[in-house]
Parts: structure tokens; sequence; C-alpha cells
């Protein structure tokens, strides 16, 4: 007895077309003739023979395909135009053990999206894209795409695509298969049986790829728009084989699916007592140090300014460091942008008991410069009786004016005889230190682990002792 | 609690890592790189993604396919960046997906410059991109505030499945201060009734398409209404010396640091300034400014790095029964505390 033929629709789809407005839920949107049911049909089936429709997620673009979240009974996003190898991409990350399918036409791939789906395809984003190139722009009326024929007319190249203007058709498995990190890059076309049987069994491989998270696969469709191009649907297919086969060969271009090693992702850390741990809470204990109540300042507005790498940034940021373990508010504000002129860089650092207002010290009590520029530029805006120390190992003019506090300090000298020119920001720290009198030396030494975690223990111990240079220095020249 | 001395910059990716957010994708540029540069150090040791996308077009629609997917997900960026990020801020808004933006502005219009303004108020407070949708809009004004409130654009974003953007400029963001860490969030909310999972019951749709205009209508009203929601709820501001003020200067992020200083320079020269600081600026603080002309007040002045932007949502809150002055500064230039307390003296004669 004959086997009953039972005709139904594969389980990829969804039963009924909820999401498709209007009375017919039962068809598709898309023309007679069109290539995308069929390669729609070939996706559903394999969703359905794999069993992996639960587990997959299409992508649909922008063009004609706009609606294949009306047919695909996966998780679905609908996407920007072009954009789907990057929506693709992180909803791979997000669900590593999902499949992912990218589902773009010519125009959105080859044209807005081209620098996307390069990318994607360049990381080897574990996901299958299929690319159905009918050479047209349908969905907005027939106009030209990255892949149309030179000579080919649309509506905008009425008079035929002509290179010169508009250059030559793009060849995209071509161009992938360029890159290293793609596993499966081939080109199929649906204009006859055989040739969809080809087209059948490369969307298979790349979905098996994809489940098998070996990575990134390019399937290419050539297909029919009979509409676009105004035809009847058979000539649409003699028009594929006898016209874009030329342009567009059959075949594959890379195929290292079996040599492709499995993409693991990372499990995020959610559990806060980890996260704190990896952050190094227990690290960033606070010292609460005792303020010296006879401190030349309890509010110090002060700008370092010299040449680039004379430790101008640092010797900031080790100050309000030591500032917050006293418990000071502070700030730190590089120079950037248009500061950045002239050859100098500065930052401005304010310590205070209240909170911090402008961050910038526009009138600083307390100047450290490292070169003459530096000195020239910020004398003049430092308040009356204010205090202004500079290298005087770099600095030869004397300061002209005669209201402020005034410091010469060596410090490229005692750093260099440390042996090592990059301790200038301590020394300098040793220094302030000892004229402001709100930070003590042994105390900032036992700050000098937070302040250069990760560093070795020669390096800290060299740093120490630049403090101790500094402070010293100050303790002995100026009393 | 634990403090660590950090730029703005990095305070978001803090807050960001603390709340819980799953993925980072993003494109570099100053003055906001150091958020992707951070991102980059901490995500990875948390198993979490961080991904240099090749465009700030791909990065936003990466943020989009992550927030489709329900993980809290983050990026930065600065004007030019933030301008091509437009249209897919409309998808996310669109297709109602939470996600955080970091918006260090800069100098523009075109390339302009790297110095801080405040230039982008229009593009991220109006919701830049096309269609009727808002931004939730944060306005931090320290680092502190750059780790705490990234956490809030986190939680916002959920509650009301819409984007967040902590926007400030580029002194907040290249500044360092103390920042107090918070203990990370414990839990993160259930989404399972919407967002794609790849299981069986996360078969959800992620879209904007209405093609039915009844539809779209429907769409825009709810829409409309959870912003009405938002401004009901969210409004957040500070004030400074406000009580006996005779004159209020109205400033955000950076601009307000400096009025800050303003207020304590003018009162020791006698002048009774005020500050008034929305925190958001979506939903702006409307109720609170549309008061202000019942006191009596000398005048109000409006302090931003940038061309008006700011002023027109002060003026449209105050009705027109008082008209705020306005004191700009733009390419890069910050206003001084100085300046500021001269042109209050000069415009009211105190």
């Amino acid at each position: 007895m004959a086997q009953k033929t039972v005709l139904r629709k594969p389980k990829g789809f969804i039963d009924v077309y909820k999401y498709k407005p209007g009375e017919e839920k039962d068809r598709t949107h898309y023309c007679p003739g069109c290539g995308h049911g069929i390669i729609h049909k070939l996706i559903a089936e394999a969703l359905e023979d794999f069993d992996i429709v639960e587990k997959s997620i299409v992508i649909s673009p922008v063009g004609c395909s706009v609606f294949a979240y009306y047919y695909f009974d996966t998780g679905n996003l609908q996407v920007a135009h072009g954009r789907a190898p990057a929506v693709g991409t992180a909803v791979s990350r997000a669900n590593p053990d999902s499949v992912v399918i990218s589902y773009q036409g010519d125009g959105d791939l080859a044209a807005i999206g081209g620098n996307n789906i390069l990318q994607a395809a360049n990381r080897g984003e574990n996901m299958v894209v299929v690319f159905v190139n009918n050479a047209i722009y349908g969905m907005t009326g027939g106009q030209m795409a990255p892949t149309t024929l030179t000579g080919q007319k649309t509506t905008t190249t009425p008079y035929g695509r002509n290179p010169v203007t508009d250059g030559y058709p793009l060849q995209m498995c071509e161009l992938i298969s360029q890159l290293t990190a793609p596993v499966y890059v081939t080109r199929t076309s649906l204009h006859d049986m055989p040739g969809i049987r080809k087209a059948r069994a490369a969307i298979r491989k790349g979905i098996q790829n994809a489940m098998d998270r070996k990575g990134f696969s390019f399937v290419e469709v050539l297909s029919m728009c009979p509409s676009g191009w105004k035809m009847e649907p058979v000539q649409a297919q003699d028009w594929i084989r006898d016209r874009m086969l030329e342009r567009f060969p059959t075949g594959t271009f890379r195929d290292s699916s079996d040599e492709a090693v499995r993409i693991e992702r990372p499990v995020p850390v959610m559990d806060p007592e980890k996260v704190k741990e990896i952050l190094g809470y227990e690290s960033l204990k606070t010292s609460n140090l005792k303020k010296n109540p006879n401190a030349l300042f309890n509010k110090v507005a002060l700008r370092v300014a010299g040449f680039g790498g004379q430790g101008i940034m640092s010797t900031g940021i080790a100050l309000a460091n030591v500032g917050m373990e006293y418990g000071y508010k502070v700030s730190w504000l590089p120079s950037y942008g248009p500061e950045m002129r002239g050859g100098t860089a500065n930052c401005s650092v304010k310590v205070q008991e209240e909170t911090i207002g402008a961050a910038e010290c526009t009138e600083p009590n307390m100047v450290i410069a490292m070169n003459q520029p530096s000195l020239e530029k910020f004398e003049r805006i430092l308040v009356p009786d204010g205090v202004l120390m500079y290298n005087s190992t770099l600095i030869e003019v004397e300061p002209t004016r005669k209201d402020l506090r005034v410091y010469p300090i060596p410090v490229t000298g005692m750093a260099d005889a440390l042996g090592d020119t990059r301790v200038q920001s301590m020394v300098n720290v040793g220094a302030f230190a000892a004229i402001t009198g709100m930070f003590d030396p042994g105390e900032i030494s036992g700050l000098m682990s937070s302040l250069f975690g990760g560093k070795s223990e020669k390096v800290i111990q060299l740093n120490e002792e630049a403090v101790r240079k500094g402070y010293d220095y100050v303790r002995e020249n100026f009393s | 609690m634990p403090r660590k001395l950090m730029k703005g910059n990095h305070a978001a990716v803090y807050g960001a890592a603390l709340a819980g957010c799953q993925a980072y994708y993003g494109y570099p540029i100053t003055p906001a790189s150091e958020i992707a540069e951070s991102a980059a150090a901490i995500f990875p040791k948390l198993g979490r993604t961080f991904l240099q996308a090749e465009s700030e077009v791909a990065a936003i629609n990466m943020v989009y396919g992550a927030a489709g997917c329900g993980l809290r997900v983050m990026t930065g960026s600065s004007g030019p960046g933030i301008s091509l990020k437009q249209e897919g801020l409309s998808y996310c808004a669109g297709s109602a997906l939470p996600c955080v933006v970091v918006d260090i502005m800069r100098g523009g219009p075109g390339l302009g410059n790297i110095g801080p303004e405040q230039g982008d108020y229009n593009q991220v407070v109006k919701g830049g991109g096309h269609g009727n949708f808002k931004n939730i809009v944060l306005a931090p004004n320290s680092a502190q505030e750059m780790c705490d409130l990234t956490m809030l654009a986190f939680e916002l974003a959920d509650k009301y499945r819409n984007p967040v953007f902590v926007l400030t400029d580029g002194v907040i963001g290249q500044m360092m201060e103390a920042v107090e860490l918070p203990e990370p969030v414990s839990e993160l909310p259930d989404k399972s009734d919407w967002a794609v999972g790849g299981t069986a019951d996360s078969r959800h749709l992620i879209n904007s398409i209405y093609l039915d205009h009844d539809d779209l209508e429907w769409w825009n009203m709810e829409l409309a209404k959870k912003y009405e929601t938002v401004e009901k709820n969210e409004v957040r501001f500070e004030e400074y010396k406000m009580e006996d003020a005779e004159i209020v200067a109205i400033g955000y992020g950076s601009a307000s640091r400096v009025l800050r200083s303003a207020v304590d320079l003018a009162r020791r020269k006698g002048v009774r300034l005020g500050m008034f600081r929305p925190i958001t600026l979506f939903p702006f603080p409307k109720d609170q400014l549309a008061a202000l002309p019942d006191r009596d007040l000398k005048g109000i002045i409006t302090v931003e790095m940038s061309n008006g932007q700011l002023v027109n949502d002060v003026n449209l809150a105050l009705r027109g029964r008082m008209i705020s002055d306005l004191h700009m500064r733009m390419g890069g230039n910050v206003p001084s505390a100085l300046e500021i307390v001269e042109k209050v003296s000069e415009l009211y004669g105190v």
C-alpha cells in the first residue's frame, strides 16, 4: 500500500503567522517567484531536522526580509539597516549556546552594512550569515544594489549600471574569503533544482557550524527577484543562470570547518562577594590618618607644571592620593585640550576640608614649577603670599614676584642622584610635605604599597627614599 | 567603605561593573576613551564581555543585541560618536530596550576639539534620533556621581525599559576624585517575559515596526505615557545655599562645580547667590524652576558651556513669569567663578 504523503510546514516556521498584520496569516508577504520563500524553507527544515528551533535566534534585516520574524518560530530580533552582524555579535556572545542566524539581503549586507559584515567575519563571530543576493533593492522598488550587474537597468541606473560612475558588482564571497577567521564561505544559486539542493546543503553546514560553535559561516544564495527584475518567475531563474553566474560563480571559497576549534565564552561573575574580591575592595581600606592642626594650609589649590615626562601628572595624583588618606576632599584635573599648547603639561590639585567646587585652580595658593616656561606662566596667577616651589636644577632665573614664599629645590638633580629621573614626582611629594606640614613622611611611606601597587619592593624603596630626600632638603635648607 | 582615587571615566565603569553590567561595546574617542580602556581592563576579569566595535554605529547596535537578550549593557562616547549612534538609540527606544550610554561631551560642532563643552545637550536630552522618543538623562558632576549615577542609570533603564544617558563633560570625565565604592548589586531584574534567550520560553520578538498607523500611534502614546511617569517619579536636583538666595544660578555638570565656587565667592562679597543644579536633564526639574518666580528674586542666570541649549528648558519651565539670563562659554573654555560673579554683579547691580 502506498504511503500517505503529508504536506506540512516544517516546525521551524510559526504555524499561524501571528506577527503578520492583516487577514492573510497563512501565507508569506513575498512576491510570487521570489527566492526568499525557498531560502526560508531550507532554514526552517534544517531547524526542525537538527532539533534546534528553540535555541535558534534569527536576525531580521532591513529589506524584503525585514519581516523574516513573521515566519521563524525562534527568538527574533528585527534590526537597523545593515547592522545584523553587529547585533548578531552581541546576541551570540550573550547566548553562546544559541544558534544565531543572521539573514541579510545585498543592499543591507554589502552596501550600508559593508563594514559590519567584514568585521564580524574578521572576528570569527559564532553565527551563520545567509546572504541573499538578487542584484537589486526589492523592498524600496528596484534600485541599484552593490551586486547589480554591469549594464543592468534599475530605477536608479535607468541607462544600465555603468562601472565608471557606479563601480563594479561587489563579490562578497571573494572578499570575505580573504579574511583569516571565517570557517566556511560558499556561494550557491536557486536557478535550478541541483542549485537548490546545494543551497540546502550549504545552509545546513553553516547552521551545523554555529551549533558546534565553530565560528563564522557565510552562505551566499543567488536568488530570484521577478518583481524587481520585471520578469516572469521562470525567466528570472534563467536570468540567474545566463547573467548572474558569470559574475557570481557558485562554489566553496573556504571550508576549514573540520579544523575549527570550538569557541569558548567566559561565564560572567555576578556574585557580589566575588566581584568585590576581583575589584580589590580589600586593598582599598581607608587609612584615616590624623590631620596636622598646625599645617601651613588646610586648603590647598595647587598647580603642578612642567614638560611632559617630568612626573607632572604623577606628582599631582600622588598628592591627591595622600590627601585622600588623611581624610581630605581631593580633586586632580589634568590640563588637556587647548591647555596643552605651548609645551607645558600641568594639573590642578585641590586638597581641603569642605566640598570642592571648581577643580581647576585659577587662583592657586601653591605652584610647583618644573621648568622655566611653567614658572613664568604660573607665577603670575599665584595668590599673594602663595608658595612657589620650583625645580632649581633646570630653572636658572629667579622668580620676579616678591610677595611669594619661594622654595628653589634641585628636584631633577636629586632624582638623578638616586639613579632614576622618574622619582622626581616623589621628591616633589616629600618637599610638599615639608613645606606645608600637611603630611608626615613616615606616614607617606606607609602608603607606598597602595601608591605603587604591583611594583617591586625595589621600586617602592627607591620612591620612599625620594620622598625622604625631598622632605629633608626642605627641612635642612629652609626653616 | 572602600575608597579609590579615580577619574570620572573610570568611576563610570566601576559603577557599571557594580550594577551588574554584563557587556560593554564601544569605540575610542577623546575625552571618553578611558571608559573603553577601563572596561577592557575590568570586564574580562569579571567574565563580562568587552568588545571594541568597528564603529560607533556597530557599538550601539551591539548594545541593541545585548539589551534584546536581557543583558545589562553599556557603551560610552563623546559628541561625534553620539551623533553616529542616534539611529541605533531610536531603535533601542522604539523596541523598549534598556541600555546605558555615557557621553563625555567635547567641543563642537564638527570635529571641534577635545576640550570640555556641553553642546550635546539637545541631541541627548531631546532624543536626537528619529521619531517620538526620549532618553532619560542623568548629569553627574563628580567622580563619585559618575559611579553612583551610572548604577542608577542601569536601574532606571530596566525600570522603564528605555535608554538612559549619563551625560557629562570632559572635565568630569578626566578629573580624579576619591570615590567610595558601593556594594555590588546582588540581584538583576527578571526579563524573561520579553528578552530573547535561545531557549523554548524566550522565543520573543524584539522589534520596532508597526505597519498599521493606528498601532504605531498607540505605541507612541504608550511611550508618551511612560515619559510622563518618568517625569512624575524621577526628577532629581541639588540646591546650594538657595534658602536665602536673592539671585539664582542654574547649571549642570562641571559648570555646576564652578557655580558652587561662585556662590561662595559671591557670598564673601555680600551677594546672596544660590545654585540650582538639575541632576536629571530629562526629566527636567520643571516644577522646582516654575516656583522660582514666587520668590523675591533679583534675577536668574543660567550658566552653560553651550549655545543656550539649557537656558531654553529653563525658560520653558519659568513660563514667561521671569526670563533667565544666560552666561555661556564654549570651545573648550570653562567659566571661572570670578567671571560668573562679575557677570552677576553687572547684570543685577549687586
